[in-house]
């Protein structure tokens, strides 16, 4: 069991009111992932839930009790910490074993626990080394085979890739969400890399100073972005959001259209732009077009490859059936 | 110093302060051996030749000198343990948030710069004093009899002196290796179900360790050296007589310079037993 809910809850530093009071409901199970840019109080929510910072109001409940002030040795969650937090001088085996220990676990059975962990993280091999004598891919194992051996009902994890290499992220993205997949256990994931958010989640909330934007599955924020605020945050590349003069036409204050959802033709459109820089993937061209309605330059994704000359004339069509309008407030309403 | 370059360029570049130091210790240790072969008495007919090995011999199975071995290291083993456990309470404290915490560590490093003469007068004179000191005050307070503590409970008292003066040194080190703790870790402990104390002894003193280990040889090399504490409290007397105090004494109140050079020589092969042990013990935290 795993079922967090927030109710009210907020957290002032000093005078600084850094998550004004805030509602969420975590379900049982559930992968749920905190985005939002650096300083929007995720990892201060982050560790509201785990107890190591004491809310300024509101209650917290884990699995329908009132867990606001039990602390956090007893809520029964887990956490990753960015920097791994892994004790130095212990072996990666009594690192794992640690919170066993702390449980006053039998010998036997703590061996069992440690070895079970250590061999579904490949870390069998390494488990009578020094945290310090290994790589960053491998440390992050042993911080979650820590996580893991206690059987926690929710795990929390605070950015737990950002210190790793781009290859070595993409794969210990994919060991993550194939452990929330066996395990089925309760995950709130803290990045503020939108791609993690959007391959890992069931859920996502995006907040930013501390409020929450919005909340839903990738493909809900993706196709009804609640503001121009999420709008522009989830999705790569990012999606143009448009104003001004131009768009008189779509009775809309702000317009906003994916890169994929914009045709690029020499001959005939909407927009007159000129060709910048393009980006090739090889599956996909980026392409950024200057147009003179426009003080920024729009993004087109292309399939596969596409040649256009630099300084090029073009024209752009919005695909309307995708195309979403805000009105002065930033809100979305079709 | 990863390559040949590198470490040869370290080489020429430390040469110089390797010379100094080694001029600045070889000369006094050559004298030193020198004199301990000679039967030298400066009031008392000046240098009159070589005796071999008779110096050493005199020293050695003089009734004072296994006393004042163990006085030394009665002392040094006092001190250490007091510095060591009140200093990582005292860093442990320092380093919590609390109101005016600025000033009290200033308090606590002010000692550190009392002359020990000056700071041994001090305990001598206003706290140990049997009639006039404040222990004495306090005693009769609750109605029992002064202690003189210099001359009842003269090395607790010495040990005590010399404590007060080496704590800051210590609570300084060891503070500043506390601040050095990623306070993720513990809180990682803290999430791991280890109460307070769990976490003092699992995550900060194994932290502490490099630190203590560090003042622990620091202060043995000072430590095994003290003088001016005894000079001005006990004289060397009530079993308070070091190995240093023992080579004083011999030097110039017996004027027998050959006699103490001998002396000099076994406190430095007491101090290298000593960094020896020591180095068994705890040098290897200083290793990883
Ligand atoms: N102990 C503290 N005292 C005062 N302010 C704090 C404290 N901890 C965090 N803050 C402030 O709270 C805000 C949110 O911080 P938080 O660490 O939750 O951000 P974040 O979303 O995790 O950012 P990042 O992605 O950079 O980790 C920041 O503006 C920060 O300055
Ligand atoms: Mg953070």
């Amino acid at each position: 069991m795993g079922r967090i809910v927030l109710d009210k809850i907020s957290k002032s530093f000093g005078d600084v009111e850094v998550i004004p009071p805030l509602d969420l409901a975590i379900n049982d199970g559930e992968f749920t992932v905190f985005v939002g840019p650096s300083g929007c109080g995720k990892s201060t929510l982050l560790r509201l839930i785990a107890g190591l910072e004491d809310s300024s109001g509101g209650h917290i409940r884990i699995d329908h009790e009132d867990a606001t002030h039990v602390p956090p040795a007893k809520r029964g969650l887990a956490m990753v910490f960015q920097s791994y937090a892994l004790y130095p001088h212990m072996s990666v085996r009594k690192n794992i074993a640690f919170p066993l220990k702390m449980a006053k676990m039998d010998k036997a059975e703590i061996d069992r626990r440690v070895e079970g962990a250590a061999s579904v993280l490949n870390l069998t091999d390494y488990l009578d080394r020094r945290p310090g004598q290994l790589s960053g891919g491998q440390r992050q194992r042993v911080a979650i085979g820590r996580a893991i051996v206690r059987e926690p009902s929710a795990f929390l994890f605070d950015e737990p890739l950002s210190n790793l290499d781009a290859a070595l992220r993409v794969g210990m993205r994919l060991e993550i969400s194939e452990l929330h997949k066996r395990l089925k256990t309760t995950m709130i994931y803290v990045t503020h890399d939108q791609v993690e958010a959007m391959t890992m989640a069931d859920k996502i909330v995006v907040l930013q100073a501390g409020v929450i934007e919005q909340v839903g599955s990738p493909l809900e924020l993706y196709r009804a972005p609640r503001n121009v605020f999420v709008a522009g945050f989830i999705g790569s590349p990012k999606m143009n959001l448009l104003s001004g003069p131009e768009i008189a036409d779509y009775n809309a204050h702000t317009i906003g259209t994916r890169p994929e959802h914009i045709a690029i033709s020499q001959t005939e459109g909407v927009w007159e732009g000129t060709v910048g820089v393009s980006e090739h993937l090889g599956s996909d061209t980026f392409v950024h077009v200057k147009c003179a309605a426009f003080p920024e330059p729009l993004t087109v994704r292309v399939r596969g490859e596409l040649d256009l000359s630099y300084g090029s004339t073009v024209f752009l069509t919005p695909d309307p059936e995708h195309l979403h309008r805000f009105d002065a407030q930033g809100l979305r309403f079709a | 110093m990863a390559t040949q370059q590198s470490r040869s360029a370290a080489r020429i570049m430390m040469a110089p302060a390797v010379i100094l130091l080694l001029g600045w210790m070889l000369v006094p240790l050559t004298m030193t051996v020198w004199f301990s072969f000679k039967k030298y008495l400066p009031l008392r007919g000046g240098d009159l030749g070589w005796t071999g090995f008779d110096n050493y011999v005199r020293f050695f199975t003089s009734s004072a000198f296994w006393p004042s071995v163990q006085a030394t290291l009665v002392i040094v083993g006092g001190v250490l343990a007091i510095t060591i456990v009140f200093g990582v309470l005292l860093a442990a404290l320092l380093n919590q948030p609390m109101w005016g915490r600025g000033i009290v560590r200033i308090l606590v490093i002010a000692p550190f710069f009392v002359m020990p003469t000056v700071s041994a007068l001090v305990w001598k004179n206003m706290f140990m004093d049997p009639v006039n000191g404040l222990f004495a005050h306090l005693w009769k307070l609750f109605g029992a009899e002064p202690v003189s503590w210099l001359s009842e409970a003269s090395l607790e008292s010495i040990i005590l002196i010399v404590s007060w003066q080496w704590l800051p040194f210590a609570t300084l080190i060891l503070l500043t290796a506390i601040q050095s703790l990623d306070s993720e870790q513990l809180e990682a402990a803290e999430m791991d179900g280890a109460p307070p104390l769990k976490r003092f002894g699992f995550i900060t003193l194994p932290h502490l360790s490099r630190a203590i280990t560090v003042v622990v040889l620091i202060q043995t090399i000072f430590l095994l050296s003290i003088f001016a504490e005894i000079f001005v409290t006990t004289q060397g007397a009530f079993g308070t007589k070091t190995l240093t105090y023992l080579i004083y004494q011999r030097v110039l109140e017996s004027q027998n310079v050959g006699l103490g050079s001998a002396g000099g020589v076994y406190a430095i092969i007491l101090a290298n037993i000593v960094a020896i042990f020591l180095m068994r013990i705890v040098g290897k935290n200083l290793d990883t």
